[in-house]
């Protein structure tokens, strides 16, 4: 499924013309540029690697024979030979999207995506985020446990309780929900409702929340549970 | 969310047709109210209690009035297209920003000091709105 990568810049709430407040999230989506194009018969699969955000190059004094030299160190010699051999800027992030075969092939290398381009014609995107890191969470916040009774003596407020195991099975089971590290994991969610795109600015207003904090990389794609059998077409490159 | 982007996104959306208003002023708020495929305005009277939300779309006001004896509190978002009007009634001068002690209070200990000042400018210009649209008739 087609999707361009994007950050997410916050949350706010626009109105429709009946005058309904709709809470969106702005995400700022492209311009991603197609840095290699991965094909079935090369890599045995087909795909789109497309690259966000430009960086501007970044040295650093480094010491050698005795003498100062500026050193390159974003992006690194191998990056910038990648960049270069597709002829696009300096990228910070790359990501793969997989299509089918026929849709790779109607895309060039170099090719510039715009949100415009991509989600002009579609109603509903998923987005892929990394989650809030919350650390080392207890039962209560990281599995939604209830907890105990907050008062009359009790000494079970916020503890996980019996995990379920005696001799028979002597062990515990796979999965048990235990305390332990919370967010920061990969997180998709799915069918979120395009409320408007600004194309002039990249910017895309979804209905609802996304995962990650703000300033966090997204990816966001056409949603795949409605359009299963669309391809994308990219607009004639001039 | 960056400020400038905030205006980028929510610029169309700003109200700056409302009165100057704040904590203590009595309002009315026409509202907009949608019954089946009706459209009619209703009116909410009362005293602002709060404004938040600072300057985006998110701004909020609450107007706090007693209907048959019992207090009640509607938030209206500042920016909603559904407020057909705001219309001033009376200035009041208050030393808070929020004025939630007015919860716990009742008819005397609820009253709120005029704002004499603002009130006159209020009545001058409501004078004024008066001969303009007399002499509109005249014409």
């Amino acid at each position: 499924m087609i999707g361009l990568l994007g950050k997410k810049l916050g949350m706010t709430r626009v109105f429709d013309e009946k005058g309904n407040s709709i809470p969106v999230t702005v995400i700022q989506v492209g311009p991603c540029w197609v840095v290699q194009k991965r094909t079935p018969d090369k890599d045995g699969y087909a795909a789109l690697q497309l690259g966000f955000e430009e960086v501007k190059e970044r040295y650093k004094k480094v010491r050698k024979d005795g003498k100062v030299v500026r050193k390159r160190i974003l992006p690194n010699k191998p990056m910038a030979g990648h960049f270069e051999k597709a002829g696009v800027p300096y990228l910070r992030y790359l990501r793969e999207f997989r299509l089918t075969p026929e849709e790779v092939e109607k895309v060039e290398v170099g090719q510039k995506l715009t949100v415009a381009e991509v989600f002009s014609d579609v109603k509903y995107v998923d987005v892929t985020g990394t989650t809030k890191g919350r650390g080392y969470q207890g039962v209560v916040k990281r599995h939604s446990f209830a907890g105990g009774p907050m008062s009359h003596g009790t000494k079970f407020e916020y503890r996980p309780g019996g995990v379920g195991a005696s001799t028979d099975p002597g062990r515990w089971f796979k999965n048990m929900k235990l305390p332990g590290h919370h967010g920061n994991v990969r997180r998709t969610v799915q069918n979120l409702e395009i409320v408007k795109i600004i194309p002039e600015h990249n910017l895309l207003l979804v209905r609802g929340g996304v995962p990650g904090s703000i300033g966090s990389l997204v990816m966001v794609k056409w949603a795949v549970k409605k359009y299963q059998d669309k391809k994308f077409e990219p607009k004639a490159a001039e | 969310m960056d400020h400038r982007i905030k205006e980028i996104v929510e610029k169309e959306y700003y109200r700056n047709d409302h009165p100057e208003f704040g904590p203590g002023d009595t309002i009315v708020v026409g509202y907009k109210v949608i019954e089946g495929d009706k459209e009619r305005v209703q009116e909410f009277e009362g005293v602002v209690i709060s404004k938040r939300g600072g300057k985006g779309t998110e701004a909020t006001f609450t107007v706090r009035k007693i209907s048959h004896g019992v207090g009640v509190e509607r938030i209206f978002p500042y920016h909603s297209p559904r407020i057909a009007y705001i219309k001033v009634k009376r200035y009041g001068k208050v030393r808070r920003a929020k004025l939630y002690y007015l919860r716990g209070r009742s008819l005397k200990e609820a009253r709120i000091k005029e704002h004499v000042k603002k009130m006159l400018e209020l009545h001058k210009r409501l004078r004024e709105e008066k001969k303009q649209r007399k002499a509109k008739k005249n014409k």
